[in-house]
């Protein structure tokens, strides 16, 4: 299966600019613009960029999931690889999930972590489920088997994350803070401006590492191919 | 500095590190491809030669 570049619209050097613009405008935000939380002090401010984070990797994994249907339904060569780095993307952004979130439930619970928080045990089973992705990938030979078994395993991951997602909503009992209601967001001002810039920078800076890997692997992928084709 | 001062900035020094990290690896990726390459291109450009002087017989 032969793998092509795709042409896209904005340029990388625009991508990274962009990000490091963002992520510095939402250090700034976070640091000296946003006000002290009256209730959590302090640690509040872990939030930012905890919860952009979560759902960026959210994001990875469904276009990962997203990707992989692609290659079951139309068979793009492109598809197989960009659902592999969208999941390594979603995997990196989910280590940074539960570490942020472990700090966090340091100062705030006095423990680094708590089995009895369906929120935590489920990202943790979710982030797991991804991980173990890796190992069915590269415990097989490359070639349209390894790719459709793959794309498989990542479509049923993507049913985890709605549950992951709810499971603080739909849980009786929980210490973990909910910030998105049914009636919206728990907060305003320049909480949420800059919880949206955090957001935005989070969302960027994914999309520039996804296209910085993607483009090194399409040509690792070109350059096996030539080799072959020079042996 | 307050303890909850503390975490916070570990918390965004890991984010910081992590993310690095990344890119330290992918740079090292793109490095041993830029090898690969350069080894490619100069074994394509020996191989015509190589070719004309097997060529060379009478």
């Amino acid at each position: 299966m032969t793998v092509v570049g795709r042409s896209y619209r904005i340029s990388l050097p625009a991508l990274a600019a962009a990000s490091l613009v963002l992520v510095t405008t939402a250090l700034v935000l976070v640091f000296f613009v946003a006000p002290t939380d009256a209730d959590q002090g302090f640690s509040q401010r872990i939030f930012y960029f905890h919860v952009s984070i979560a759902f960026t990797s959210y994001l990875c994994f469904g276009l990962g999931a997203w990707k992989a249907l692609v290659h079951l339904w139309k068979r793009d060569p492109n598809a197989d690889l960009e659902s592999y780095v969208g999941i390594h993307q979603g995997v990196i952004f989910g280590s940074l999930v539960l570490i942020t979130g472990s700090i966090w439930a340091r100062i705030s619970w006095g423990h680094w972590w708590l089995w009895s928080e369906n929120q935590l045990v489920l990202f943790l089973v979710l982030f797991l489920f991804y991980a173990a992705y890796f190992m069915l990938r590269f415990s097989l030979d490359a070639g349209p088997q390894r790719a459709n078994l793959c794309a498989v395993y990542a479509l049923f991951g993507v049913v985890l994350i709605p549950v992951s997602f709810l499971a603080i909503r739909l849980a009786q009992r929980f210490i973990h803070p909910v910030v998105f209601t049914r009636h919206g967001a728990a907060f305003g001002g320049w909480i949420m401006v800059t919880y949206l810039v955090s957001q935005a920078a989070m969302i960027v800076l994914a999309y520039t590492l996804y296209r910085i890997e993607l483009s090194g692997k399409r040509l690792d992928v070109r350059l096996r191919e030539l080799r072959r084709a020079y042996a | 500095m307050t303890n909850a001062e503390k975490y916070v900035t570990a918390a965004y020094c890991v984010v910081f590190a992590i993310v690095l990290l990344y890119v330290v690896i992918i740079a090292l990726k793109l490095k041993r491809l830029e090898r690969e390459v350069d080894d490619l291109s100069g074994r394509a450009e020996r191989e015509p030669e190589d070719e004309r002087e097997s060529a060379r017989v009478g």
